[in-house]
């Protein structure tokens, strides 16, 4: 059996970190076991660069950045992926436009080229602008027949009021068909450039030779006054309960979203947040909450609690989907097992048995290309330093019963939660 | 293919394939049953995807609750699914910690306890997870094109099962089902990962040797006969979307059609697991302004299913413009032959797709098993070599027998929010 040591998770010693005079970072790693190779990366040119009335511009933009550039047409750059089995995507979030893509190690440097020339020099034409949003349009026009979608949206609207996070980055009908092309336009031109922008590659090819591979493409990419992003605007906390049922008429099923905000991914609390998280709705069949409502109750297919950790204030929510005459009952189980874990928190076995899940499955997360492209990232954007993952077990083991029931404390308080419901 | 495969049968039928894979510290592990909806009777819709949930509420060594607890104590992943040929159960565990998943799976194989506690809360479990699909248009028009497309083959029902079975199946029905197939002759197992063969062999002989082989568990096959006329339908609900999708019969996974078709659909549909946005439909519906999205896929399966097209209607076209381009596009298939770099193209993105899928020890040990169910190992490991040896004739060929209008149905989902 191979030795389950550290040395198959990141080191400093193993990925190669370089940061290009225009200030782009580099993050490379090689895998040689298959003859792929995975990208990904970010660069800050998210919604919270929008104005209200034109909320989804950055997302229109971001899925604009692919349908044709100075030197070639949409056509032309899905037919020269599609062609050798490469992907490329680009989106957006509130923070960053993030791009993501995979291709037989051969056509790497194929796949750099595309990344660069849609991210430099998109030309928004007319007739896929138009095109675009119609597509756009179809996906609100399904997002609001959407039980779970809409009552993520409603949650967040009353979580994140009057925040850049409670504003749905796909933005709305109204704001959509108000985007022109030269607002597609301006946002690209002030808000991208290579000042920000951090992208990892990992697979079959040595650290130096993918960096390079990078640089020779992006390397001179120079925007002069590129913005910086404005500071997150402070926060209301939640006062009192808020109750929000947004009626989607015929469904058969209703989704319910119930939670509050919790910590950023920097924060000290983050992992006794984490490892509550995981015994309340998580662990083993969705933890406490899959127990009472799905095990116990019968209630539901799906319940269970996550935690939302990026760079600004996140949100600890529980979500199920029941039938409707069973929203109560649902809502009135999950209410107790969070004022559960407030009064007790989590005993001793609860929570060595999720150390040991999150100790255990490392590996596991860390396997694929993909995965190990996410983690360099993740190390890199929330500064966890690179040698994250070897203290990982340490941090992990550290956190004690004491630091789990007061991060639950010091985040949910029963009494003010935000509930939001969609269905019938 | 580097690592070579290891297969065993045991004194008790249950069949073994073992890849060792020496990447990663991971070991994961399948035990797939020849058991699917297409094995139920009518009364008994979604009998076997009820039976992988109660698989999950223990035995008497590992009781409900404790199972999950003691994979995800050990930092494993487990999940099971239930398809129309197959049910199969997974775990993909650290290493040094797979005994357990082994041990585990042994013992369910016949102790499953089935508690008439658990059947109760299951089936609202489950009816619960039948009303979260029916809030799909999608899948209220797939149900539909589905039944209309089989009326003799068990293949015509979901697999969730239909509403009234799921409210009157028993426990007995589910304990009489799962002792029928759950059953070593009717198992196979597929460990890939990072083991030592001949220790893991010895390992798998103690744990499941000794279960007793079981009868030849029965296997529905009514062969369906050959439609003489397009079939169309619609399927009205909610929404302000229209959706169509078009059902043309498809051959058995192991027919030698099966490779010049994968080829038809690289060029009209894209190849699976990739972007589809220069396919020749892509273009046709998109591109040029009528439809939102088009897509197409096929499953691999025992006996003859289905390929199938699905069009996302624009709020101002009608969904007949879409189609109407749609046969087009099929007829031009079935006039010109393929071109020799269309079909080099389709072997580079299956190739492609395939390291890809390689990357991951999981993957590697479902394709062991997945195969096993319609054909061989053999099929997944010479996938390559026979889609390179497909000629633009064969291309042409399959076009034009397999995507005849006369033996397809045709449905459109109609949204009553629709504005007219």
């Amino acid at each position: 059996m191979v030795e389950v040591t550290r040395t198959s998770f990141p080191s400093p010693e193993d990925v190669y970190q370089v940061t290009l005079s225009n200030g782009i970072t580099i993050l490379a790693r090689s895998n040689f076991n298959s003859p792929s190779v995975n990208m990904g990366g970010y660069l800050p040119a998210g919604s919270i660069f929008e104005t209200d009335d034109k909320l989804g511009l950055a997302d229109f933009v971001s899925s604009m950045l692919m349908r044709g550039t100075q030197k070639r047409s949409f056509d032309a750059i899905y037919n020269e992926l599609e062609s050798v089995g490469a992907s490329l995507g680009v989106d957006s979030g509130v923070h960053n436009v993030n791009f993501g893509g995979r291709a037989l190690v051969e056509d790497l440097p194929l796949l750099l080229s595309l990344l660069s020339e849609s991210l430099q020099t998109p030309v928004f034409p007319d007739d896929e602008v138009e095109r675009l949003r119609t597509q756009l349009l179809t996906g609100l026009a399904l997002r609001a027949q959407d039980t779970s979608d809409m009552a993520d949206l409603v949650f967040e609207q009353f979580l994140y009021a009057n925040h850049p996070y409670g504003k749905p980055t796909d933005g709305f009908v109204e704001t959509v068909q108000s985007i022109t092309r030269e607002d597609l336009k301006r946002f690209h031109r002030l808000h991208f450039g290579p000042r920000g922008l951090v992208i990892a590659i990992v697979g079959a090819i040595h650290p130096k030779k993918a960096a390079e591979a990078v640089e020779k493409v992006l390397g001179g990419w120079q925007v002069p006054g590129q913005k910086e992003p404005p500071a997150l605007p402070p926060l209301e906390p939640v006062k009192k309960v808020i109750k929000q049922h947004h009626p989607i008429p015929d469904k058969s099923q209703s989704d319910l979203v119930v939670g509050t905000l919790g910590p950023d991914r920097k924060s000290p609390d983050f992992m006794a947040a984490s490892l509550g998280n995981s015994v309340l709705g998580q662990f083993g069949m969705m933890g406490r909450i899959g127990d009472a409502v799905r095990e116990k109750a019968g209630l539901a297919y799906y319940a269970y609690s996550s935690l939302h950790a990026g760079i600004g204030p996140g949100s600890w929510e529980v979500a199920a989907g029941v039938n409707p005459k069973n929203l109560k009952k649902a809502l009135g189980l999950i209410e107790k097992e969070l004022r559960r874990f407030v009064k007790n928190g989590v005993t001793k076995d609860e929570l060595a048995d999720s150390q040991a899940n999150f100790i255990g499955r490392l590996p596991l997360s860390q396997e694929s290309n993909g995965g190990m492209a996410g983690a360099i990232l993740n190390i890199h954007r929330y500064d966890l330093g690179m040698d994250y993952y070897q203290r990982y077990e340490g941090l992990v083991r550290k956190v004690t019963r004491a630091d789990v029931v007061e991060v639950a404390r010091k985040y949910i308080d029963p009494e003010r939660l935000v509930i939001a419901t969609a269905g019938p | 293919m580097k690592n070579p495969v290891l297969q065993v049968q045991l004194k008790n039928g249950m069949k073994v394939m073992l890849k060792e894979i020496h990447t990663a510290p991971i070991i994961s592990s399948w035990i797939w049953y020849k058991v699917g909806s297409r094995d139920e009777p009518t009364g008994r819709t979604g009998i076997s995807h009820w039976t992988e949930h109660m698989m999950f509420k223990g035995t008497k060594k590992f009781p409900g609750g404790i199972l999950d607890k003691a994979i995800s104590r050990e930092g494993g992943r487990w999940n099971a699914s239930t398809s129309r040929d197959s049910t199969r159960y997974y775990e993909t565990m650290p290493a040094a910690k797979i005994d357990l998943a082994l041990r585990l799976e042994s013992d369910r194989m016949t102790k499953s306890i089935f508690d008439p506690k658990e059947v109760a809360s299951e089936r609202t479990v489950i009816i619960s997870e039948r009303e979260g699909s029916e809030n799909e248009p999608m899948f209220l028009l797939g149900e539909a094109v589905q039944s209309a497309s089989f009326r003799v083959h068990p293949y015509h029902h979901e697999i969730i099962g239909d509403m009234a079975d799921l409210r009157s199946i028993t426990r007995e029905d589910l304990y009489d089902h799962y002792r029928a197939y759950y059953v070593p002759n009717n198992a196979v197992l597929c460990v890939a990962g990072d083991f030592e063969t001949k220790s893991m062999l010895k390992r798998i002989r103690e744990l499941f040797e000794p279960i007793p082989k079981g009868g030849t568990p029965p296997r529905l096959a009514r062969p369906e006969p050959e439609r003489q006329g397009e079939v169309r339908l619609t399927v009205e609900g909610p929404g302000e979307t229209a959706f169509t999708q078009i059902a043309y019969p498809f051959p058995k996974a192991t027919h030698p059609d099966y490779f010049p078709l994968q080829v038809f659909e690289s060029l009209l549909n894209g190849a699976s697991g990739l972007s589809y946005k220069t396919c020749r439909l892509y273009r046709a519906l998109v591109d040029k302004g009528l439809a939102v999205d088009v897509s197409g896929w096929a499953e691999s399966t025992i006996d003859p299913f289905l390929y199938r097209f699905t069009i996302v209607h624009r709020p101002d076209k009608e969904p007949k413009e879409s189609l109407a381009a749609l046969d087009d596009e099929i007829k031009r298939m079935q006039d010109e032959p393929a071109l020799e770099a269309e079909i080099q193209r389709a072997v580079k993105q299956a190739r492609a797709v395939f390291a890809y899928g390689s990357e991951n020890i999981t993957n590697q040990a479902f394709w062991m098993g997945y195969t096993s169910m319609f054909s061989d190992y053999s099929w997944y490991t010479t996938y390559l070599n026979k889609l390179a040896k497909v000629t633009p004739d064969d291309v042409q060929r399959v076009a034009r027998e397999y995507f005849q209008s006369k033996k397809r149905v045709v449905g459109v989902y109609i949204p009553k929010g629709k504005v007219a």
